[in-house]
């Protein structure tokens, strides 16, 4: 909402020192968030006046038309003679009265005006358009011509009230009142302690049966129909200056002098108004909900089929408004310029349910200045004097007659009435007002007030939105000020610190970072092309995607499944940026739909859902379990002074699941496995124990080629992705303390021959069982491929074994026997052979 | 144990007389101070301490003599081999000080050099930041509450006193979940704030409550300088009996102390939220001018544009609505809550001066940040 200080100033007499700005912080203060005040005119300099062509002459040979003027600008020259002045517009004649701009002036923009040579002729000032002079495009770019009457040499700037402040309020969706001056005014009017002059407080006669006949059928949507008549207006009739400049200043468009009063008076009281040209209504108009299949055009020229819940304004015919949000073309006011020129018109003044209203603008995506104020609550009690106001200014400024009838259909409601405990906001805000302030402060609103410690409010008219005790604590607590609240501490219970699954997630970045991960979160959207460039299989359960209906970007409608497409399109990014060696890591949510999918209930907002009702919702929404992935590309080593570096590889990212688990406590296998976006023979899988049951959590290794290029990336480019929800499930939080041996330590080596596909991980496992308990570590050291000295298709593995007691100190006979026994385990189960 | 020995030599042996034990020790002496090298040194050592050193052969003879005489001559080589350990030990250490002193010159490096063999990773700033938030809060008893991000309406929404007509729904520029069979209508949003985990955690946890919910949202707005369709929030809860609007500047004050330093503050300025009532937005002190730049054109402050304040987030009185709706009793039960941006926060606080930086996930942009904030 705009609104202009001068116009604000009409209702309460704001001290004459008081700046914009001032204003501004003592109604922020007071809750209004005034976002800008704008200062129209701040370096706008004279002289600027009111000058009357006297001749014309059309300068010929240039690209555009340009006319050489004589204008009348009386004294404002200081030598009385006509001023000469060359100007490119076209839509004046001589005899219209001008703005004129004087060498010496200075115009918005610090556009100094000085006599200057142009098209062969000396311009001494120019001829000034609205653009010009900051008042706003009017779309015409032309210049203005003013009223006929106006007074040569008179000064334009006070004219055209060019100087004034405009505060830019963004009004919350519970003060409708303050889409108003006159709500604003009051808001003001109480931070400054200084009476209102309501502009609603008018004299308006009472209802009686000569009016246009109205018939409200659904008395629940409009309580409340006010109709007036105004007779014989001047079609040629405008609007004046001043009620043009105002809608400018509060950033409308001046229309025709109908339109333009109309639109004043909401923006004076809030009250939206609908002129309807009387001559094209037929019959009696009636409200009443759409019916199925009903169409109207809307004045913005849009066909719009109705919907049953659709409030309507109808005559004989139909609709002929959606009522609350935009009338309709077939009643539509003329102006002269178009013809015949409305000369009749009947005034509507309605007061329509909010909730109507907002469903209305909703379903036909149709938001106006009036649904904007229904929807956020409208004073019902203004609607008759909004009326009235309409009918004085177009008697006024059209020379309209005011029809006698009164029409006004008013459903019987009785205001609202709230019981608060006096002590009501001592106790929201944690400070001792009393009950004094309270009162005073309720009154200031506007409420009626009674009783001692328990207060029987009645709210006004102009605050629907104070439905709740809290709603009247809140009004007394900012009328003190908030910046006036102490500072004071609760004492929370002892907290029980973060959940195993918080500080997993955190332990999980720590470690990665650790690791020289660094971390990319990205953004969750796909596309369901991504699967194919991953390679998944067709029936791959990975596909199946929560979509969203209004994507921001139509090719990335789906939740992402896994991390990887994300992770991926920021190692790409990265590369291309000039980054080329990459580890990076995310954790984060994927989102998997339910197996059974079903709406998620509205559940009532009275009492506390059971706990099935929850159960219900939950099972509503996709499943999202918290990942983590990493990706890796180029050096993981860097080479340097020490010597040769390293490309990470299939390893690292199996090493980064590991990683993860350690920190999760979770016993994790690793062993060969294949899926969609990793190389078939360098592709790990994770499994976890689950209840006793072996369960895939995740992947590693190097990327299928296929998947290398589908999405761009560097050769050999490393991922793994990994379910940190399960892992957690499964981890131990705590682990055990090893017994410490001081007996000394015998350390045994081995090399063991084996096929070339028997896993590592077999071998080891074999030969810890097979050492027994005297086995305290185990270690690979060395991968041996040899064809002449191993033969075709074997490798040596080689490892140390450490071996201790807890009680003496063993024997090489010990140890070596506790070897053998490893060895032969080994060699039963893997085939595996001594090295000679 | 044998018996003593009576068979002793009535002579007096050549061997430990006085001025002889003496000679050993001199010639010992001036053998180890000769050596100029280990080796010398080690060959010095065995010469005159080894097992068939005189000294050592000295001292094998006083088991021969009679008993009166064994004290004395005990004595005499004693003190000698004494002497001669003690100097032997001084020239050891003086030969390895001076050995050391040649090889560490030798094997002296460069320790210019750099080492980034694997460069050090980071954690993302607004994960971090994040965490700093939570553990503010964590040490003043609150827990940490999440929530699911596809989120029920009715959580994101109604509970919250966000009616399906009231105009604050319309504004939250919400992305909305297809349905099933790829209906529009499905009762599931992709939250727009993280104060569904607000009545999450009043329905599953016992009151009181004092929970911060820190978690990633989603509005529809296109990414640029200042927006990106899916960040961060960190919200606050504290529902309990008693609890006041001052509690609230209160908890806020001391995070802002906690987060930006000793003698920051907050203020309240009102507001409208649908899920508090009262309601208000709140501001910080700017915690680089302090609020010094505001009127003072010589020392402007880029942080909070002159402006003093740095707006923080919105933050009010749990609306009564909303207890209802979880079950707890409003006439028993009152709180406080308060939400706001950490990309925000990130960026006023470590001048970041574009959202897309944050959402991009260059390391250039991360590694900086480390492991902490």
């Amino acid at each position: 909402m705009r609104v202009p200080l001068s116009w604000l100033r009409e209702y309460v007499d704001l001290p004459a020192t008081e700046t914009g700005r001032d204003v501004q912080a003592k109604l922020v203060s007071a809750g209004l968030e005034v976002e800008t005040v704008e200062h129209l005119g701040a370096d706008l300099k004279g002289p600027l006046v009111v000058g009357q062509v006297l001749t014309i002459e059309e300068l010929e040979g240039f690209k555009k038309p340009i006319r050489f003027c004589t204008v009348d600008v009386g004294q404002a020259n200081g030598t009385g003679e006509p001023q000469e002045i060359v100007c490119g517009a076209r839509n004046f004649q001589v005899g219209d009265k001008v703005v004129v701009v004087l060498p010496g002036a200075t115009l918005p923009g610090g556009f100094s005006i000085s006599a200057r040579k142009t098209y062969g002729r000396t311009s001494h000032g120019m001829i000034c358009s609205g653009d010009e002079l900051g008042m706003g495009d009017d779309g015409s770019h032309g210049i203005i011509v003013l009223p006929p009457e106006t007074e040569v040499g008179k000064d334009a700037i006070e004219l055209l009230e060019l100087v004034d402040e405009v505060l830019d309020i963004a009004v919350t969706a519970n003060r409708g009142d303050c889409l108003s001056i006159r709500g604003v005014a009051r808001e003001a009017a109480i931070a400054y302690g200084l009476p209102l002059r309501d502009p609603a407080l008018l004299d308006v006669p009472g209802p009686n049966a000569f009016g246009y006949p109205v018939q409200v059928s659904d008395p629940l949507g409009c309580d409340r129909f006010t109709a007036r008549t105004v007779t014989g207006l001047s079609p040629e009739a405008r609007s004046p200056l001043w009620l043009q400049r105002r809608l400018q200043k509060v950033g409308m468009r001046p229309i025709s002098l109908a339109v333009d009063v109309t639109n004043y008076v909401m923006m004076e009281l809030g009250q939206p108004l609908h002129a309807y040209d009387r001559t094209l209504v037929r019959g009696t108009i009636g409200v009443r909900r759409a019916e199925e299949g009903e169409q109207i055009v809307t004045l913005d020229g849009v066909e719009r089929k109705l919907h049953a819940e659709d409030l309507v304004i109808t005559d004989e015919r139909g609709p002929i408004g959606l009522a609350g949000v935009m009338g309709g073309a077939n009643t539509e006011i003329a102006d002269h310029a178009e013809g015949e020129g409305t000369t009749d018109v009947v005034i509507e003044a309605a007061h329509f349910d909010a909730v109507a209203i907002a469903r209305t603008a909703r379903r036909h995506k149709l938001s106006s200045e009036a649904s904007r104020r229904f929807e956020r609550g409208v004073d019902p009690q203004a609607a008759a004097a909004a009326a009235q106001r309409t009918v004085d200014l177009l008697v006024l400024l059209a020379g309209g007659t005011a029809e006698a009838g009164v029409t006004e259909v008013v459903a019987p409601s009785a205001p609202h009435t709230i019981s608060v405990p006096a002590d009501h906001p001592d106790k929201v805000a944690g400070v001792s007002y009393g009950r004094e302030t309270v009162v005073r402060r309720l009154q200031e609103v506007g409420c009626d007030v009674y009783g001692q410690d328990e207060l029987i409010v009645t709210v006004p008219s102009w605050r629907p939105d104070l439905q709740e005790i809290n709603d009247l604590a809140e009004e007394v607590i900012r009328l003190e000020g908030y910046e006036n609240l102490p500072s004071t501490l609760p004492r929370p219970p002892a907290g029980r610190g973060l959940t195993h699954r918080q500080r997993l997630h955190r332990r999980a970045g720590r470690v990665l970072a650790g690791a020289g991960y660094v971390e990319a979160p990205n953004y969750p959207f796909v596309s369901e092309q991504v699967f194919d460039q991953l390679g998944l299989e067709a029936d791959d359960p990975a596909r199946r995607v929560v979509r969203l209906t209004n994507p921001l970007n139509d090719e990335e409608p789906a939740l992402r499944t896994s991390l990887l497409p994300g992770l991926l399109g920021a190692l790409r990014r990265n590369d291309g940026r000039g980054s080329h060696d990459l580890a990076l890591f995310e954790t984060g949510l994927v989102f998997l739909p339910r197996s059974e999918q079903r709406v998620a209930a509205v559940l009532p907002v009275d009492r506390r859902p059971t706990d099935a009702e929850i159960a219900e919702l939950d099972a509503a929404l996709p499943e999202q379990p918290r990942h983590v992935a990493v990706v890796l590309a180029g050096a993981r080593e860097q080479a340097g002074w020490w010597g040769k570096g390293r490309p990470a590889d299939w390893a690292d990212a199996v090493e980064a699941g590991r990683l993860v688990a350690r920190e999760a406590g979770a016993e994790l296998v690793v062993r060969g496995g294949q899926y969609g976006p990793w190389h078939p023979g360098r592709c790990a899988e994770f499994v976890v124990v689950v209840d006793g049951a072996e369960t895939v959590v995740g992947h590693a290794g190097e990327l299928h080629p296929r998947v290398v290029k589908a999405f761009g990336l560097p050769a050999r480019t490393s991922a793994m992705e990994l379910d940190l929800d399960v892992l957690e499930a499964v981890g131990d939080d705590t682990p055990q303390a090893p017994a410490i041996s001081t007996f000394p330590v015998a350390t045994q080596d081995v090399a063991l021959v084996v096929d070339k596909f028997v896993p590592h991980a077999d071998v080891e496992t074999a030969l810890r069982e097979g050492a027994g308990e005297l086995l305290e570590g185990i270690r690979l050291f060395d991968v041996y491929e040899n064809e002449e000295q191993l033969g075709d298709g074997k490798r040596s593995l080689a490892y140390a074994l450490r071996f201790r007691a807890g009680d003496r100190t063993l024997t090489v006979d010990e140890a070596s026997a506790a070897r053998d026994a490893a060895v032969a385990l080994a060699g039963e189960r893997t085939g595996a052979v001594l090295r000679g | 144990m044998s018996a003593p020995n009576k068979s002793y030599d009535p002579v007096e042996v050549e061997a430990l007389k006085p001025e002889e034990i003496e000679r050993m020790r001199d010639e010992a002496l001036a053998a180890f101070a000769a050596a100029d090298s280990l080796d010398a040194l080690q060959e010095a050592k065995v010469a005159h301490t080894g097992g068939t050193s005189p000294l050592a052969l000295a001292n094998r003879e006083i088991g021969a003599l009679p008993p009166h005489a064994k004290a004395a001559a005990g004595k005499l080589v004693g003190q000698a081999r004494g002497a001669v350990n003690k100097a032997l030990a001084g020239r050891q250490a003086e030969l390895e000080a001076e050995r050391d002193q040649r090889v560490l010159v030798e094997e002296a490096v460069d320790v210019t050099l750099p080492y980034d063999r694997v460069p050090a990773g980071a954690r993302h700033p607004l994960t971090t930041l994040s965490e700093r938030i939570e553990d503010v809060f964590v040490a003043m008893g609150y827990e940490v509450a999440e929530g699911p991000q596809v989120e029920a309406e009715w959580f994101n929404f109604d509970a919250l006193n966000i009616g399906p007509d009231h105009p604050a729904r319309g504004e939250q520029d919400t992305f909305f979940v297809e349905g099933p069979e790829g209906g529009t209508e499905s009762g599931v949003v992709l939250r727009t704030h993280t104060s569904p985990v607000q009545i999450r955690s009043l329905l599953s946890r016992e009151l009181p409550v004092y929970v911060i919910c820190p978690g990633v949202v989603y509005r529809t707005d296109e990414l640029d300088a200042t927006h990106t369709p899916v960040f961060r929030q960190v919200e606050l809860l504290a529902v309990d009996e008693g609890l006041t609007m001052a509690d609230l500047k209160g908890t806020m004050d001391h995070m802002v102390q906690a987060l930006f330093g000793e003698g920051m503050k907050t203020r309240l300025r009102p507001n409208f939220f649908p899920f508090t009532e009262p309601s208000a937005e709140m501001d910080m002190v700017c915690y680089v001018c302090r609020g010094e730049s505001v009127g003072n054109p010589d020392r402007p402050c880029r942080t909070c544009s002159s402006e003093g304040w740095i707006e923080l987030g919105g933050c009010g009185m749990v609306n009564p609505k909303v207890l209802t709706a979880c079950g707890v009793d409003p006439q028993k039960y009152s709180g406080f809550a308060f939400g706001f941006g950490i990309e925000r926060m990130l960026m006023f606080r470590h001048n970041v001066e574009d959202m897309r930086d944050m959402v991009e996930g260059d390391v250039r942009f991360t590694r900086p940040f480390g492991m902490e904030i």
